[in-house]
């Protein structure tokens, strides 16, 4: 049986489950379509929430992030973990209390104002669109990449799957499809990871292996007992590339930390699936849980980055980097099976029938083309989603676990996509049908609405999935930054002041939102259309970069919001009380008949 | 139920339970993982230092414990000042 009917029996397997689930678990009603009926365990809400997270990227292309520049971008990994604190203090448990089905309604009931329900509905829609693009694409690219098809009809093929389990099961059918999805992607990331450990250190658990010492008998002129890091350094300072552990620029490797935590703590799709919990207690354990399954990926990503890392280098260099480097007719399997799709490519430019891979542009990699009369780096082309996507290949494991890591990275981005497209539709139809256009709407009515705005939103994602903006790249910094400018500010002084009245919190949401905008688009375009910025990247103000900027957004945000509020009228008594009753747990169970 | 003495003491015992973890958050990661690595560069953990561990293991593993103290310890805030849900 060749590898791709052994991807495709895995691939369709999955499906298969997505869709028993989806019949077993269809929703009956508007609570369960939007909320799950408020009935999930924590530890499942947990898992659920993990996959909701995790999306294609953080599953194909976050270790290779992590590779590439080594410690500097550790900053993914704690700005996308760190984020779950803020939100189990400082949101999850409240608006769990408040018992309603979306974040806009919140915003729209603390500040008792339609108008800041309908500025959170459109900030919802901004940040939760943008992000789904980069999911429906990454569904398309694991499809191509592993069964052979065309990228388009994967994607459409991913939304049509989609469509079934979410348009018939809402929050329910997605729930239960997630904690399906989880299972298969955390089995997918780590059976290949442990072997890579287990060869290269001797050690089970990677995120162990990453600091542990290397093991004897290995190729490339690796040292037996020295540990693994100091190894890829040194290997790294010959080739000419920085080294692993060093550190760039502190500050804004913090501000972007920052960005990033705020901006998950701000995303309303992660937010609502702690509306599915059935006490404000479960609601505080469910996001311990959800970090501990988002964990595992977590502390095995950078060890998988470093570790595929110093695979690469010995392949290419199997006799040391004093030595010979590799002839292009002993390169590996696994190797000419990826340069067919692009993501790596060699050219011999020099004509010696080696390929060596080095950085040209420095000192150290000048020296080295000196010595071995070397003309460029012969590895044109290394995509960093290499390191994971062939990763069993590299620790040369059995076919069904490439299958198993087909289905994964499906997995990762239909659980997203999902998500996220719950999150929209259900403010299209809760919180702009039911409470602005059609209030006297019947439940019935509304389920109906909810799963026609389900299957207009997929509509419109597959859509731009298949003609993705020229800056789609982009846009998934303005969905963090939007997120943490926006929404999370507004969220949090809601809890956590009295103070802040309509006016302040609406003039705050515009702030952020302006302000954030402006910079993006001063930098990037407006709009993001090349050519019309009118800044470039040496003008950063105070060397901000705009995808730092989330948190001076925010901040931008609460000063408005503060200032304003103190300036107009008091928040009225009925209001203080709803937040004096958000912030205790008891009577969280009368709150979810609404 | 609004603006009850007990209810005034339990929110102030939340807002200082928040405000501990916080900082705990922000030392594990700002900190030790980013501004602070210098200082703890002379810790050796496996062939890097001590911020580089904090950066990629550690701070993710300081976040599980706090999220997980912060629950324990508000559930049990919130029956000892009679505010759980029954």
């Amino acid at each position: 049986m060749d590898q791709t009917t052994l991807n495709f029996i895995f691939v369709g397997a999955s499906f298969a489950l997505y869709f028993g689930i989806a019949i077993w678990a269809r929703a009956g009603s508007t609570s369960e379509f939007y909320a799950a009926g408020r009935g999930v365990n924590p530890v499942v809400n947990g898992m659920a929430t993990a996959a909701d997270w995790m999306s294609a990227a953080s599953f194909i292309s976050m270790a290779g992030l992590i590779a590439f520049t080594g410690y500097n971008n550790s900053l993914f990994l704690m700005g996308w973990t760190g984020g779950y604190v803020l939100m189990a203090m400082l949101l999850a448990p409240y608006l769990r209390k408040f018992g309603k089905y979306t974040v806009p309604e919140f915003v729209g009931d603390r500040y008792y104002s339609q108008t800041a329900r309908v500025v959170a509905v459109v900030c919802l829609i901004v940040i939760s669109t943008t992000y789904v693009i980069g999911q429906m694409a990454g569904a398309g690219v694991a499809f191509s990449r592993f069964l052979e098809v065309q990228s388009d009809t994967g994607l459409i093929i991913a939304a049509c799957v989609v469509a079934v389990y979410a348009v018939l099961g809402g929050m329910k059918g997605i729930t239960y499809t997630q904690v399906a999805q989880y299972c298969v992607l955390i089995i997918a990331y780590t059976i290949p990871a442990i072997f890579i450990s287990l060869q290269l250190t001797g050690n089970p658990i990677p995120g162990l292996g990453l600091f542990s010492s290397m093991n004897e008998g290995l190729p490339g002129g690796v040292e037996a007992g020295v540990p693994l890091l100091t190894t890829l350094d040194g290997l790294l300072t010959d080739l000419g590339f920085n080294e692993y552990t060093a550190t760039t620029n502190p500050w804004l490797m913090a501000l972007y930390t920052l960005s990033l935590m705020i901006g998950t703590a701000g995303l309303p799709h992660v937010i609502i699936r702690f509306f599915t919990v059935p006490r404000v207690a479960d609601a505080r354990w469910s996001a311990g849980w959800a970090l501990v399954f988002i964990a595992l990926l977590y502390l095995t990503a950078p060890a998988v980055g470093a570790m595929a890392r110093l695979n690469v280098i010995t392949t290419m260099w199997p006799n040391g980097v004093e030595g010979e480097a590799v002839a292009v007719d002993d390169l590996p399997d696994w190797f000419r099976t990826w340069e067919v799709t692009g993501l790596l490519g060699v050219e011999d430019l020099n004509g010696d029938g080696m390929i060596q891979y080095y950085n040209a542009g420095s000192e150290a990699g000048a020296a080295l083309a000196e010595a071995q009369g070397l003309e460029g780096n012969e590895l044109v082309t290394f995509n960093r989603d290499i390191l994971v996507l062939a990763n069993p290949e590299i620790a040369q494991l059995p076919g069904w676990v490439i299958g198993l890591i087909a289905a994964g990275g499906l997995a990762a981005a239909l659980s997203t996509a999902a998500g996220l497209l719950l999150a929209i539709s259900s403010a299209i139809s809760h919180d702009l049908i039911k409470s602005t256009i059609n209030p006297n709407i019947s439940e019935k009515g509304e389920l109906m609405a909810a799963r026609v705005s389900m299957l207009v939103a997929i509509v419109i994602a597959t859509y731009l999935g298949l003609n993705p903006p020229g800056f789609a790249a982009q846009v998934v910094a303005l969905a963090f930054g939007l997120a943490a400018a926006s929404l999370f500010p507004t969220l949090m002084m809601g809890i956590f002041s009295k103070r802040i009245n309509s006016k302040g919190a609406v003039a705050g949401m515009l702030a952020g939102l302006i302000s954030t905008c402006l910079y993006l688009f001063l930098y990037l375009g407006w709009f993001f259309i090349p050519g019309t910025a009118m800044l470039d990247s040496s003008q950063y103000l105070f060397g901000i970069p705009p995808t730092h900027f989330g948190p001076i957004g925010a901040l931008f945000n609460f000063a408005v919001a503060y200032l304003v509020s103190n300036a107009t009228e008091e928040v009225p008594q009925e209001i203080q009380e709803l937040v004096e009753s958000v912030r205790i747990p008891r009577g969280a169970g009368a709150a979810v008949d609404h | 139920m609004a603006d009850s003495p007990s209810n005034n003491e339990y929110w102030s015992a939340n807002i200082r339970l928040v405000t501990i973890c916080l900082v705990i958050w922000a030392l594990a990661s700002f900190g030790f993982g980013i501004l602070l690595r210098p200082l703890v560069s002379g810790i050796a953990v496996g062939g890097t230092d001590l911020g580089f561990w904090f950066a990629q293991q550690g701070s993710i593993l300081v976040f599980l414990v706090l999220i997980f103290f912060y629950a324990w310890r508000m559930n049990s805030l919130d029956k000892q000042f009679g505010v759980d849900e029954e």
